[in-house]
């Protein structure tokens, strides 16, 4: 276990809710570059090298519905779309969009601390579907964690079996 | 967005209703003629007139920028145009490299964008180019621009004539100067003539350091003018401006704005090799307008159409200071690739650099590739300590050729970045392998051209070491002493 989430699981209130956070590479320099283009660009193109990226890894892990990280309506409209369904959409799957932001601000203006202080930033549309699933939550980037481990808590929270994370990169 | 055409109007909508299309599908746009009742944002009027931009580039409300289509002060142009079934960017050019995605501003499964120019703002179908189509807005005038003391050479005088009446009839003109000719000083009278006539000028490169080697020089020499520098991350963007120096690049922002556009170095890599780029240029014409390229080394078809006639030109075959080029010397150095393998150079380059070194002399060595300038520097700093090597991707590339410009540096090795843009007052210069393909004809006589640039250090010596000569190697030669022959047949130099 890495320290990260070392520090997270100490925390009760964070205790169990993610199983765990698999990243594919160090989010270094070329990293940023290409999910930079991707997702701030808008170059959607990208998300079929970066899904087969993340196919690999999902191959091995047991699950039954991929979630996508929602975006509120209007960062969503200013990026044409959503970087976390378009890999989902890239891999072939139905993404399972169950999740909706309460909050809008941008996280990367955000420090760790005011990230994991947030009360919850999400909403369930329909908890029904993941009564006993297994989830996998795919986004982009892992950078402190706190946005994958509130959706993870709110999906555990509601009935869901077990709740996984895969991202491209680690910042 | 998209758009639904009620009572001979475009109205924006953000559903997929019946009879709405994305920009791009709708036949032909109408376009309110303007309402002179209409009181119109002026900072749009400053940012759009003679632009080409995105919603996405202007911080105006999408319905702000409406009313001001509505009342004929703004132009939404199509972005991607279909020829053939075929998708072409009317930004950039591009007819290769589109996508498509599943987008949430038009709901269309399958709205097709531009990868080309994707780092300027994705230029996608349902995005609408904005254009200003009120009155433009309004330039200060200078009444004497020009403040400049110095003194024109006899060629440059001529070259600077020829510019000035291809400004007045808006013509065409390629000015082939020679390296060290002083070629901007050329451009000062027309461009003078062009800011009094209140017209919109613009001096292209395609490289960002000759912007920022020219800005601050025409800034000096065009006191009352407003000048103003664009590349990449600049802060002058959105600046209005009379006179603008900007990279090719940027000129893809830019629509019907300019009545005189200068493009210098039109050889230069990526201007000579991207179509994109020379769309760019074309796009930001105004029509009429008139346009000067400038070049030491026209590419072969541009040679061949001056001499044919069919492209208007004038050289200046001399250099400012009145002294000839210098002429490459050709010296064959054997297979010198195996022997640097061994760490070794062959005896006739190391004698030429020992020459330089032991008389405290700075020179340039060539090399055609990075990895071949790795091995060869250990090698050469056997007989000097004080040698560095540097190549595009070196983090440390402006100090290293700052220390040779303050002679901190005895000898440096460099790729083809030093090839030109730079001048180093008092050097004599090396190419190692000069039979490389990347050593083109104009990259060889560019590479000629940072020898006795200075009046004070006229003269020195350029060789080409190579393990056979090449046809590019040849004509450089040639066309180095064609220009000699033809200055000293009309009286430009002195030696």
């Amino acid at each position: 276990m890495c320290f990260d989430c070392v520090r997270w699981e100490q925390d009760e209130k964070w205790f169990g809710s993610l199983k765990q956070n698999l990243s594919l590479v160090v989010y270094n320099q070329f990293c940023k570059e290409v999910i930079a283009r991707f997702k701030y660009r808008g170059d959607y193109q990208l998300s079929y090298p970066l899904a087969e990226m993340l196919r690999e890894k999902l191959d091995r892990l047991n699950y039954d519905f991929l979630v996508p990280i929602p975006l509120s309506p209007e960062r969503k409209y200013e990026r044409g779309f959503n970087q976390s369904e378009a890999l989902i959409n890239a891999l072939g799957r139905q993404p399972l969009s169950i999740l909706t932001r309460i909050h809008s601000e941008k996280q990367s203006k955000k420090s760790r601390n005011e990230r994991i202080s947030l009360p919850q930033v999400f909403q369930l549309t329909d908890s029904a579907a993941i009564q006993d699933k297994c989830l996998v939550i795919i986004d982009d980037i892992y950078t402190t964690g706190s946005t994958l481990r509130h959706a993870a808590k709110l999906l555990k929270e509601s009935g869901a079996k077990e709740v996984t994370s895969l991202t491209i990169a680690r910042g | 967005m998209r758009f639904i055409i009620k009572n001979s109007h475009l109205h924006p909508v953000f559903e997929k209703i019946q009879h709405s299309l994305p920009v791009t599908q709708i036949d032909s746009i109408p376009q309110p003629s303007p309402n002179p009742n209409f009181s119109f944002n002026e900072q749009l009027q400053q940012l759009l007139t003679g632009k080409q931009l995105l919603h996405d580039d202007l911080e105006h409300s999408i319905e702000e920028i409406h009313s001001h289509y509505e009342n004929g002060y703004i132009q939404y142009r199509k972005p991607i145009s279909y020829q053939n079934n075929k998708p072409f960017c009317v930004r950039c050019g591009n007819n290769q490299f589109f996508a498509h995605f599943p987008c949430s501003r038009c709901h269309e499964e399958d709205c097709a964008y531009c990868r080309h120019c994707i780092m300027m703002g994705r230029v996608s179908a349902c995005t609408p180019l904005l254009t200003w189509s009120g009155p433009e807005f309004p330039l200060f005038k200078a009444r004497n621009a020009l403040k400049w003391e110095g003194q024109l050479s006899k060629g440059q005088e001529a070259a600077s004539n020829a510019v000035k009446l291809t400004i007045i009839e808006q013509k065409e003109l390629l000015v082939w100067a020679v390296c060290g000719a002083g070629k901007t000083e050329v451009l000062f009278n027309g461009i003078n003539e062009a800011l009094l006539f209140g017209q919109r000028v613009c001096i292209a490169t395609p490289r960002t350091d000759v912007v920022l080697e020219l800005a601050p020089r025409l800034k000096k020499v065009f006191p009352d003018t407003t000048v103003a520098a664009l590349y990449g991350g600049s802060e002058d963007r959105h600046r209005p401006a009379q006179l603008i120096i900007a990279t090719t690049h940027q000129l893809f922002r830019f629509y019907q704005a300019f009545d005189t556009l200068v493009v210098d170095e039109v050889d230069a890599f990526p201007y000579s090799k991207d179509e994109t780029l020379q769309y760019a240029v074309q796009q930001a014409r105004k029509s009429p307008s008139s346009m000067i390229y400038l070049t030491a080394t026209p590419n072969k078809k541009w040679q061949a159409q001056c001499r044919s006639g069919k492209r208007n030109y004038m050289t200046i075959p001399a250099r400012f200071h009145r002294f000839s080029l210098p002429v490459p010397e050709f010296t064959w150095c054997g297979n010198w690739e195996k022997l640097v393998e061994k760490q070794r150079l062959p005896n006739i380059v190391t004698r030429w650099l020992k020459e330089r070194i032991d008389a405290g002399r700075q020179a340039l060595l060539f090399l055609p590739k990075i990895a071949k300038m790795e091995k060869v520097l250990p090698i050469v700093q056997r007989l000097h300590t004080n040698i560095q090597a540097v190549h595009a991707e070196d983090p440390d590339r402006k100090e290293k050729v700052q220390n040779m410009r303050e002679k901190k540096t005895l000898v440096l090795l460099t790729t083809t970045i030093l090839e030109r843009g730079v001048t180093f007052p008092n050097i004599d210069v090396a190419v190692l392998g000069a039979e490389d393909r990347i050593f083109t004809e104009s990259a060889l006589v560019q590479i000629a051209g940072r020898v006795g640039r200075s009046a004070d250090a006229p003269t020195g010596n350029i060789t080409f070491f190579h393990y056979g000569k090449t046809k590019a190697m040849v004509r450089a030669k040639k066309q180095i002493m064609n220009m000699n022959a033809e200055a000293r047949k009309k009286g430009l130099i002195n030696d």
